[in-house]
């Protein structure tokens, strides 16, 4: 049966698009069929990151209106031949997007693939609320940084209440990626620890996507995380990421950065 | 002890975190699950306000989510009035509690 997996934040920048397009490429590696939605009509940004920016020649809206038919809107990766990506707009503004529409196309790519994977755009407007409306599961992108915890929270909310599960009475599975952490300065006490954002938003863990420069490179060059450095630490914590997504048990671990003999020797000079 | 300054005023990450906390069980009586809270905050005064006077601003309900339970906190202030009725309930020459009189 299909699963409909919005990743979702309330916050720009905490790196929602990034993820999307990891856990898909993850779980199109592990032979699922899966298709990458972006919601973030006027503001279209999953096909620059997936490196499909100068094929996309039809999008989400003109699905949704009817234009065209829903196969020749999808663009699937050259890569990975189970991973397929739907485009928002980037000319219209989100009015465009119809609760009527999306839950057709959502309807229509469950028949398609095993996991449809909604892009949101940042905020709580209507881009936001229907690319969670039809979800089954929710991944909620958070950085260990008070705004972002804040704006998760709200998010919960809306997931608790606005999606079509919600309204039926039922659960949603929610789960929390916490990305960008240092496990170091988190053990300085600079920043909120794994422990700290778990305790305040109550929702099981996902996975922690360490700060890495192997983020930003595979976004300059196009191509999902875990499909450019198969064995980087962020890579290594996507693919656990879609494993438990998969219903796999597998040991959570927590990234901290390998650091120089010198400075772990300053470093502990520091606290004693 | 400079030191000691410069390690403390590094750790900025228990502040964050009790900012959060304080915050976020405000906020989510605030609108957190709006919709809901909305309702039972409606249906409470309409109850109340049927024994009692209430200003539509006293009511106040807040839900707090935990992993295995939440605190529903609903916070009712009432004008003096309440006294009174409790004064003449425990007098029961006064006059009787409920209905409240019609003014």
């Amino acid at each position: 049966m299909a699963r409909v997996l919005v990743v979702t934040s309330g916050k720009g920048g905490v790196g929602k698009t990034t993820s999307a397009a990891a856990l898909g490429a993850a779980l199109a590696q592990a032979g699922e069929h899966v298709v990458v939605v972006d919601f973030d009509v006027g503001l279209r940004n999953l096909d620059l990151v997936m490196g499909a920016e100068r094929r996309v020649v039809f999008d989400l809206i003109n699905v949704v209106q009817g234009d065209v038919k829903l196969h020749q809107a999808l663009i699937r990766d050259k890569r990975l031949e189970t991973l397929s990506l739907l485009p928002a707009s980037q000319t219209r503004d989100k009015d465009a997007l119809k609760p009527d529409g999306v839950a057709k196309v959502v309807g229509e790519l469950r028949e398609k693939f095993d996991w449809v994977i909604c892009d949101s755009p940042a905020g709580i407007e209507r881009g936001a609320t229907l690319a969670m409306r039809h979800a089954d599961i929710a991944v909620v992108v958070t950085n260990p940084e008070v705004s972002s915890v804040r704006d998760s929270d709200r998010i919960i909310g809306l997931l608790d209440s606005k999606t079509e599960r919600a309204e039926r009475g039922e659960r949603i599975d929610k789960h929390l990626l916490l990305t960008r952490y240092d496990a170091d300065r988190a053990m300085r006490g600079e920043m909120l620890k794994v422990e700290d954002v778990l305790e305040i938003l109550a929702i099981p863990l996902l996975a922690v996507i360490p700060e890495s420069q192997d983020v930003l490179r595979a976004s300059n060059l196009g191509v999902p995380v875990p499909l450019n450095n198969p064995t980087s630490a962020p890579t290594r914590a996507y693919l656990d990421a879609a494993r438990r997504l998969r219903g796999e048990t597998v040991v959570m671990t927590f990234p901290s950065q390998k650091r120089s003999l010198i400075s772990r020797l300053l470093g502990r000079k520091a606290i004693a | 002890m400079k030191l000691f300054s410069f390690f403390r005023r590094r750790r900025s990450a228990p502040v964050a975190r009790e900012r959060l906390q304080v915050l976020l069980s405000h906020e989510r009586g605030n609108g957190g699950d709006s919709e809901l809270l909305a309702v039972l905050r409606d249906e409470i005064l309409r109850v109340i306000s049927k024994h009692l006077t209430v200003e539509d601003d006293k009511v106040q309900v807040k839900l707090e989510r935990g992993q295995a339970v939440s605190l529903l906190e609903i916070d009712i202030e009432v004008p003096g009035q309440l006294d009174e009725k409790i004064r003449r309930r425990a007098h029961p020459g006064g006059p009787p509690l409920l209905p409240a009189p019609s003014t």
